[in-house]
């Protein structure tokens, strides 16, 4: 067992700003499965098995542990616990063999909970992904702070979920607390 | 001072009294003033002075379509110039001040401009300021900047906040006047998404300026009806103090709402303006129409104003333009105003109607077939000469004359996308054409249905089309009972014989303006609005355009639609660069990026430097380093004695898979890369299609199926599109997957000849040379498990490795390294000393891959392989990319140590002239190398490779170098290779 100790972009940041909570989330284990040519079946059945569905283009599957979005043609972001599922691309290696290629993304995003009740104009300041029309687990891929995120209609009715660069979370998050600062 | 020309029953709120300044004078207004209005009220005509000629002005409207009272708004950082005083919303504690003056508005010293007007006519900046050349620059310029500006600049940093924000609507309507309601209504009752935009704080458009009913209210009480039923539509977005700017492509709208410009100072955290980008299925565009003014001599002086915002005034803000007014007027509708003015208490002096056959519109003089023909007053109006039918003259006293030459629809936005309006004979104006943004119909006044009631049909008509083209049912109501009058114009553009009469206010452009740019030969409108400045502007010509197309017509024989318009581009009216900018200003121009090792730097003190959007530390000063060169030098010296460490994770690093790897890798790298072992590292470089280098890197061999191909920082993007763009355009049937990692991993260069012995403490494998040699690469272990990478590569020239661990490690490794090579000294190394070392091992970087060098220029020639087809490999063979004295890249040093090598000097002979026909290369990078002693460089020079040895001179005329070099190899350091492979 190494000792190395992990640390988030942010150290896992919290912020309240009127009714908008902006929360680091830095517990979530990422890795990207894009299915090799021929290997779309397999891999739509082994996600299927895991995820309960497979996410179509748009749309994301929530699910306990490992859920998961669609990113491109037979691509998939898959997202599970990290105390649990650190080890989540060897994981998903492993289920699907060659059928898929596997890609640890972990440490390549930052993710954000926005959780609230200006949630809708909030986010109309900060995206072109249309959040009010948006129902949960609708997923887009949209530009905030000229930084490519993920923005993901979660299941709770004020909640959003957001991946951006890692490298840029600071920046990010300071786009989302001003944009929060806006509407409150 | 008290509201002198406040008369009584406007919208405006006498129980809110507000506080304001212009021009350090206090003023008061009401609540639902604007400063125009309450101006007005105050008895202030006088509110700036013109363009070029510096005449007196006040305003000529009553809205956005402003030509002359521009006002400087706000102090400090929140003064705003060329602010129209007939949008300005009045508020508490104002201040305004009035601009484009010497001296004060009602003495302004360059109104000797007015006095000189013969000799600045149209093109007179072009006839007069050309010789001597050089004076324009230093003296021409200046002098008329200063003179022609309008307002100016506080050059402090404007202090507030401007959002951008992005909307999604079925239909947008732009325009909140009759036309524009009337379609909200049905929209909103059919449940689509609407978004109803007006510029106004108030919405309902004529509406509010005009007294007829609407069923049995009034037309401004039926407006706040049906605004207040709209507000309680959730469907129904409601955006006042909204202009829409532009209609771009797909229908994006573009719209600025003035969040917080009628409060003194926007709420903490609070925008001032934002930018919203509309997203709309359909749109409907009821932007009303403007009424044009008449051209006569000495039209310009305040008190002189449109016909329809004399009404504006009255009706809606209770303000009448003066005690005694005239109406100068070619149709009914100036009558209009008239009676309402009249019926107000107000003294009509005359309505002067160019018409023979005038109608009576109510008890007072109607002067049929008369003109005004000039007036009189210093700082404003005074009297009006009108020439009565009969010939015989006639002196109105009068304080304020109401313009009425017909109405132009407002088709801006119905051009933004190179539509052309069309003529209407009816009207007399252009009208909207046919070929509009796609999705957008338009419904209102700004068809040319100009009454009240064509308003409400057209515009619940157009609406219910278009929802039911979007798959609703929406049910257009029964239209409440209301004005219908037709429209009766006669076309009268301008009275004959008149010289200064002012067609553009703004721009101080006059009839004869027009005709002299005719006569001296301008004869497209695109030229004559260039020639005399007419439609230009922060009014663009609203007011202005049809006068000037209607004199180029007249003086060249043609109808007005045959002379044709100008172009209407976005904006609609003037905005604010601020929300063009949004939030990227300042520090936040754009997003930053930080490596792992970011916080521990920092804690180093390292100076950090931009590289893209990312953070790198630059060097590493110590205590009692006084230059960078000492921090660096010791840096340098440090790794290749003993060991450093630089945080490269900047670099791209692209995660390529699949059965196909190695093929796909093969196309991209102009090198082999099929038979590249498991475990094994190899540089390659890529081409361009057209054979020129593009990017250099390492591809890793994981797996039989799994690369991990390097890039670098700069070209982390391209090259990821690139791969992108062959992977799914040129072999989409090639089995290969691509994913960034670039932020996944932490990666650090450790270099130097301990740096194995460093690492061999904390990686958990066997490193040994046998084990683990030059261009090894593996998944391995570190202190105890942690999942890490290790590549045996070198760019320093040194024994060294990249070592990379998943992101959240990167902080916890940096400090890991650190310690474990204290007894090493190992020492953090930036990225100046990178590359000093990098030169000094004749490494290209992006100076070397610069857009223009192919793989002969860089010496690797060979490597593109003749055995496989690639990208760029054909194309690289092309003639004259292989000519025998091509340049090489090749090294340079001085022949004198302490003299210097300036990158981008260039290469001559050591005797001969000195210029571009006799340059024989040219250099690329340089810096000074502690190892060696003095500076080194690295160029390109015409066939290189046979020169070393060679003395030239080395010059850079520009900084007055010039410097006896010696051609070297590009391998200053190990040649042999002997240090990497320790």
């Amino acid at each position: 067992m190494h000792d190395l100790k992990p640390i988030s972009a942010l150290g896992g940041v919290s912020d309240t700003i009127g009714t908008m909570t902006i929360t680091e989330n830095s517990g979530v284990a990422l890795a990207s499965v894009a299915a090799r040519m021929g290997g779309e079946v397999a891999t739509k059945k082994a996600l299927k098995k895991l995820l309960g569905d497979v996410p179509g283009p748009g749309r994301s599957q929530q699910h306990d542990p490992e859920s998961g979005f669609w990113m491109g043609p037979d691509q998939w972001m898959i997202g599970a616990p990290m105390d649990t599922h650190e080890l989540l691309a060897d994981q998903l290696k492993t289920l699907l063999g060659d059928a898929a290629s596997v890609t640890e993304q972990s440490g390549a995003w930052v993710v954000f909970d926005v959780v609230g009740a200006a949630l809708p104009d909030m986010m109309e300041r900060l995206c072109a992904a249309p959040v009010r029309t948006m129902v949960a687990g609708d997923t887009q891929r949209t530009v905030i702070h000229h930084l490519s995120c993920f923005v993901i209609r979660q299941n709770g009715a004020d909640h959003v979920r957001i991946l951006g660069p890692r490298a840029s979370a600071g920046s990010l998050h300071h786009a989302l607390n001003g944009a929060a600062h806006s509407v409150a | 001072m008290t509201q002198i020309n406040r008369i009584t029953n406007g919208q405006t709120n006498p129980d809110q009294r507000l506080e304001f300044t212009f021009d350090g004078k206090t003023f008061y207004g009401q609540g639902g003033d604007t400063l125009a209005s309450a101006l007005l009220a105050n008895g202030q005509r006088l509110m700036g002075r013109s363009f070029k000629y510096h005449r007196p002005r006040g305003p000529l409207t009553a809205g956005s379509e402003e030509p002359n009272a521009l006002v400087e708004l706000r102090t400090g950082g929140r003064q705003e110039p060329n602010t129209r005083a007939t949008t300005a919303e009045l508020y508490d504690g104002l201040t305004a001040r009035s601009q484009n003056r010497l001296g004060s508005l009602k003495f302004d010293l360059l109104s000797i401009n007015d006095r000189l007007s013969n000799f600045l006519t149209a093109g007179f900046y072009y006839k007069t300021f050309m010789w001597p050349a050089a004076f324009w620059e230093k003296l021409y310029e200046p002098i008329i900047r200063h003179a022609a500006g309008l307002g100016s600049l506080s050059k402090i940093d404007d202090p507030d906040l401007y959002d951008k924000g992005f909307l999604h609507c079925d239909q947008l309507i732009i325009g909140a006047g009759p036309a524009g309601l009337s379609a909200a209504l049905v929209a909103g009752r059919s449940g689509a998404q609407v978004i109803l935009a007006d510029e106004d704080f108030r919405m309902g458009g004529r509406l509010n300026s005009e007294t007829f009913a609407i069923g049995d209210q009034s037309g401004a009480d039926w407006a706040t009806a049906t605004v207040a039923e709209l507000a309680t539509m959730p469907n129904v977005r409601l955006l006042p103090r909204t202009t829409v700017i532009g209609a771009f492509d797909h229908g994006i709208f573009s719209a600025v709402e003035r969040v917080s410009d009628h409060l003194a100072v926007p709420a903490t955290g609070k925008p001032r303006q934002i930018l919203w980008r509309i997203y709309a299925k359909s749109s409907l565009l009821c932007a009303g129409a403007t009424e044009r003014p008449i051209g006569f001599e000495n039209n310009d002086r305040p008190g002189i104003m449109l016909a329809s915002a004399m009404r504006t005034y009255g009706n809606r803000f209770g303000v009448a333009a003066d005690k005694r007014v005239a109406i100068f007027t070619n149709n009914d509708d100036g009558h209009r105003t008239a009676a309402d003015l009249h019926a107000k208490g107000v003294k009509i002096a005359a309505v002067v109607d160019t018409r023979p056959d005038a109608p009576r519109s109510g008890d007072y003089e109607v002067l049929a077939g008369a003109q005004v023909i000039d007036t009189k007053g210093r700082l404003g109006l005074t009297f009006a000469e009108v020439r009565e039918a009969d010939g015989s003259a006639r002196t109105l006293e009068v304080g304020a004359l109401g313009m009425s030459g017909g109405w132009n629809p407002n088709v801006h936005m119905t051009c933004h996308q190179r539509g052309c309006p069309v003529w209407n004979d009816t009207i007399a104006a252009f009208a909207p054409g046919k070929n509009l943004p796609v999705g957008m119909a338009v419904a209102g006044a700004a068809t040319g249905a100009f009454s009240t009631a064509a308003a409400l049909s057209t515009g619940a008509k157009a609406a219910a089309a278009q929802l039911r083209h979007l798959g609703f049912q929406p049910k257009p109501p029964r239209q409440p009972k209301t004005e219908d009058t037709p429209t009766n114009v006669t076309p009268f553009w301008y009275v004959q014989g008149c010289n200064r009469a002012w067609l553009d206010q703004q721009n101080d452009v006059t009839v004869k303006d027009v005709k002299l740019a005719h006569q001296e030969g301008f004869r497209s409108v695109e030229h004559l609005k260039r020639y005399t400045t007419l439609g230009m502007a922060t009014d663009q010509g609203k007011t202005s355009n049809m006068g000037g197309l209607a004199i180029m017509a007249e003086l060249a024989g043609k109808s007005i639609p045959d002379v044709g318009t100008t172009i209407f581009r976005p904006p609609y009216t003037p905005t604010s660069m601020g929300v063009l900018a949004g939030r990227s200003v300042g520090r936040d121009f754009h997003p930053t990026r930080l490596t792992p090792t970011h916080k521990w730097a920092e804690e180093q003190d390292a100076v950090f430097v931009e590289v893209g959007n990312w953070l790198r530390a630059q060097w590493f000063p110590k205590s009692g380093e006084t230059h960078w060169r000492e921090s660096v030098d010791r840096e340098v010296i440090a790794t290749r004695n003993s060991v450093g460490v630089c945080d490269v994770t900047t670099l791209g690093k692209v995660d390529v898979q699949g059965a196909d790897a190695a093929d796909f890798l093969n196309k991209i790298y102009c090198n082999g890369f099929a038979k590249l072992a498991v475990g094994k590292v190899r540089y390659g470089l890529m081409l361009r299609e057209d054979g020129i280098a593009m990017d250099d890197g390492t591809a890793a061999r994981m797996a039989e199926d799994h690369f991990v191909v390097t890039t670098t920082t700069a070209n982390a993007l391209p090259v990821y599109r690139h791969m992108e763009f062959v992977r799914q355009c040129l072999y989409p049937d090639m089995d290969v997957q691509l994913i960034s990692t670039t932020e996944a991993w932490a990666q650090y260069a450790v270099a130097g000849p301990n740096s194995r012995k460093l690492l061999e403490k904390i990686v958990d494998q066997d490193i040994s040379n046998d084990a683990f040699p030059f261009m090894a690469c593996a998944d391995i272990t570190v202190c105890g498990g942690l999942r890490a990478r290790l590549f045996r590569i070198s760019f320093s020239g040194e024994l060294a490795y990249e070592i990379a661990v998943p992101t959240a490690y990167g902080d916890a490794l940096i400090r890991r390294i650190m310690d474990a090579g204290a007894e090493f000294d190992v020492t953090p190394y930036g990225t100046e000393a990178l590359g000093v070392m990098r030169i000094e091992k004749g490494h290209a970087a992006g100076n070397e891959l610069n857009g223009t060098t192919t793989a002969q220029n860089l010496g690797m020639g060979r490597m593109v392989s003749k055995k496989k087809d690639s990208i760029g490999s054909t194309l690289s063979e092309r003639e004259g990319l292989n000519r025998p004295n091509d340049l090489r890249q090749i090294g340079i040093k001085p022949v004198n140590p302490a003299d210097p090598v300036p990158a981008g000097g260039h290469l001559m002979n050591a005797t001969g002239p000195v210029d571009a026909a006799h340059d024989q290369g040219y250099v690329t990078s340089a810096a000074y190398s502690p190892s060696l002693g003095h500076m080194i460089a690295l160029g390109f020079l015409k066939d290189g490779a046979n020169q070393i040895g060679k003395r030239m001179r080395l010059v850079s005329p520009l900084t007055g170098v010039e410097t006896e070099i010696e051609i070297a190899s590009a391998h200053f350091i190990d040649p042999e290779g002997n240090r990497l492979r320790a």
